[in-house]
């Protein structure tokens, strides 16, 4: 039986924050997309694995400098999202939810199909964003990209939320969100805000991915888990809610890394799915009626 | 749902067509008769059971599962491992295996129902993974990624099925009963409620149709019909491994009720026909194309496939050859020069 000192809890509970900052960013692409055009992505996970793989092709194949490769990755993720919008949702926009949800599990899977044929079976990697040895933080150890992922996470959210409140653009993506026939009353291009948010959720998939891509293997296949996981945050906060979305996502990474070293790692993909099972269910009761007092 | 033969044979044409497709079959292995395609014909005979129940639930209740393998899966583990470990029979184990992942399918859809949307998609298919990782974990039961060999053959009066054409025999006299019971809920009382939680889910409930126990039920009977499927898999392969039931099976499972056509019953046959005669295409044509042997590069060819199916013909190949029929009708042409005249 291993022994664990507080470090160890500490450096659980780090990782495990930068992990679920990138269920964060996920998941809040997920949410801009739903609100905005009303889809259900299933694709997300493949925007967050093109991203990765583009950043490397950029860094790798083109020799461009590292942050070059970053942005360059990001914006070309956001222009493919608003491809796929308008070539795979849009003319199926009056289907029923029920078409829209397998089209973009087609989607998803043409994505992942064409990302094999470029690329294969080989995984890939980025260098971390500054190199050197890891940071020592209180007998934790933690790799200096960790960092990276929270701080580009920070800055992400307020970009989000300065954008959502304060630009005028972001008020007319708002206004969709909140009710789409009265937003097309007031003269605003709801088509063209659906294709903006798909552009936006690229965008904020992909930044996921190039974050992630030094700590872990990109590989054609990387989608699917990390799609699903942003998911099971995007549902915490019942797909609306980005604040408790924020919150859910650093749950998750906590729990997942907790479980990871303490209990078994074989099982760690699993954890998330358990989790969403609890948050499902924690969903249907009503909590805002347990604690009100009868009158 | 109490199955009553009454509310099939009240329609004519289901008559027709199930006595047309039970001759077309009976005598299909008299001129086709190779190993090859004998075991072709067996698979799409399993899989157009699970395709059943999915459009059951897809078409009819309009909610989607992405974890459709997981319940085929189950029924296949659950009469591999009950059949070889515990010495079960066959039959006993096929039953057992439908009963237990029935109840599982009850477990999940209790919470998921009681929300708004579309919750089923993602609860299915996160299910799906966690069993995934369950059948490759649980190595002493399960045997891991290698697999669970030695699975008996079913048997029959006493006589263990072990040619090929004896169960093709088998197989598709399972998936016609199956398809006379599909056709027996989309008639009965039952199917109307789905159809009308499909229309409109709040006008169902204003008229008194529990929306939540209609949808738990049809996720129960068709998570059955998946296990079912999934025991045949198993008693005709011998050997069962995990990659057999993975987020790729889920998803050709919907490419077959899709392809076949979401609002019949009828489509799940031609659906998990056309697509796993495709696959079998794609595999040799595939590495033609790309110079790689390895299948996986379907893939692309599946996507693809999905998004245009849903996009320009959303009812399938039934739907699509049910308007060209009614097109075609003469009565409706001229009624047609009628209007315009």
């Amino acid at each position: 039986m291993l022994s664990y000192a507080f470090k160890d809890y500490v450096q659980f509970l780090l990782s495990g924050a930068s992990t679920g900052c990138i269920y964060v960013l996920i998941a809040l692409g997920l949410i801009t997309i739903y609100n905005v055009s009303g889809v259900i992505n299933l694709a997300q996970g493949e925007f967050v694995m093109l991203g990765a793989m583009l950043a490397v092709v950029f860094y790798r194949q083109l020799h461009f400098p590292l942050w070059l490769a970053f942005l360059g990755a990001v914006l070309a993720i956001m222009l493919l999202g608003a491809l796929v919008q308008r070539v795979t949702v849009y003319p199926a926009r009056r289907a029923a939810e029920v078409t829209l949800i397998i089209i973009t599990i087609g989607t998803a899977i043409a994505l992942r199909g064409i990302a094999l044929l470029l690329w294969g079976t080989t995984s890939y990697s980025l260098p971390e964003f500054s190199p050197g040895p890891p940071l020592q933080l209180g007998g934790a150890v933690l790799a200096r990209q960790r960092l990276w992922i929270i701080g580009t996470a920070g800055i992400v959210l307020l970009l989000l939320y300065l954008f959502f409140e304060f630009t005028l653009l972001g008020k007319a993506v708002r206004a969709c969100a909140i009710n789409r026939q009265m937003a097309e009353l007031l003269g605003i291009n709801t088509q063209g805000m659906a294709l903006l948010s798909y552009a936006i959720g690229g965008g904020l998939g992909a930044i996921a991915g190039v974050v992630i891509a030094p700590l872990a293997l990109v590989s054609y296949d990387m989608g699917l888990s990390l799609g699903l996981k942003g998911f099971v945050v995007a549902i915490m906060g019942g797909m609306v809610n980005a604040p408790a979305a924020v919150v859910g996502g650093l749950i998750l990474g906590i729990v997942e890394s907790f479980s990871a070293g303490l209990v078994s790692s074989g099982f760690k993909e699993a954890i998330a799915f358990v989790v969403l099972f609890v948050v499902l269910v924690g969903r249907t009761v009503p909590w805002e009626n347990l604690f009100r007092r009868r009158p | 749902m109490t199955p009553s033969l009454s509310a099939i044979l009240s329609s004519r044409k289901n008559v027709v067509g199930l006595l047309l497709l039970a001759v077309f079959l009976g005598t299909l292995p008299l001129w086709l008769n190779t190993p090859y395609a004998l075991s072709t014909l067996i698979l799409i005979a399993i899989y157009a059971i699970v395709t059943m129940g999915l459009c059951l639930l897809m078409g009819y209740a309009g909610q989607v599962s992405l974890g459709q393998a997981a319940f085929f899966g189950l029924g296949a583990y659950g009469s591999a491992i009950l059949s070889t470990r515990m010495g079960w029979s066959p039959w006993l184990a096929l039953v057992a295996s439908a009963a237990i992942t029935g109840g599982i399918a009850y477990l999940i859809g209790l919470p998921i129902f009681r929300l708004q949307g579309h919750y089923l998609a993602l609860g299915t298919l996160a299910f799906g993974l966690i069993v995934r990782v369950v059948l490759n974990e649980g190595k002493t039961i399960t045997g891991g990624p290698t697999g669970l060999p030695g699975i008996p053959r079913l048997t029959l009066a006493g006589v263990a099925l072990k040619s090929d054409l004896a169960y093709y025999y088998l197989a598709w006299g399972v998936a016609l009963l199956a398809l006379i019971m599909a056709l027996n809920i989309v008639n009965s009382r039952f199917g109307r409620a789905l159809r009308a939680i499909r229309e409109g889910q709040e006008a169902a409930e204003s008229l008194g149709v529990e929306v939540a126990r209609y949808k738990l039920r049809i996720l129960v009977t068709s998570a059955i019909y998946a296990s079912v499927a999934g025991s045949l898999y198993a008693h005709y392969m011998i050997f069962v491994s995990p990659n057999a039931f993975d987020f790729d099976t889920s998803v050709r499972l919907v490419l077959m009720a899709a392809v076949g056509g979401l609002a019949s019953v009828w489509g799940a046959p031609l659906g998990a026909a056309v697509i796993l005669l495709l696959s079998l295409v794609l595999r040799e044509v595939m590495p033609l194309l790309t110079g790689s042997s390895s299948g996986e590069q379907q893939l692309v060819a599946y996507g693809v496939l999905l998004v245009l199916i849903m996009i320009f013909m959303p009812d399938g190949l039934t739907g699509a050859a049910s308007r060209a029929w009614r097109r075609a009708q003469p009565l409706a042409v001229l009624r047609r020069r009628l209007r315009r005249a």
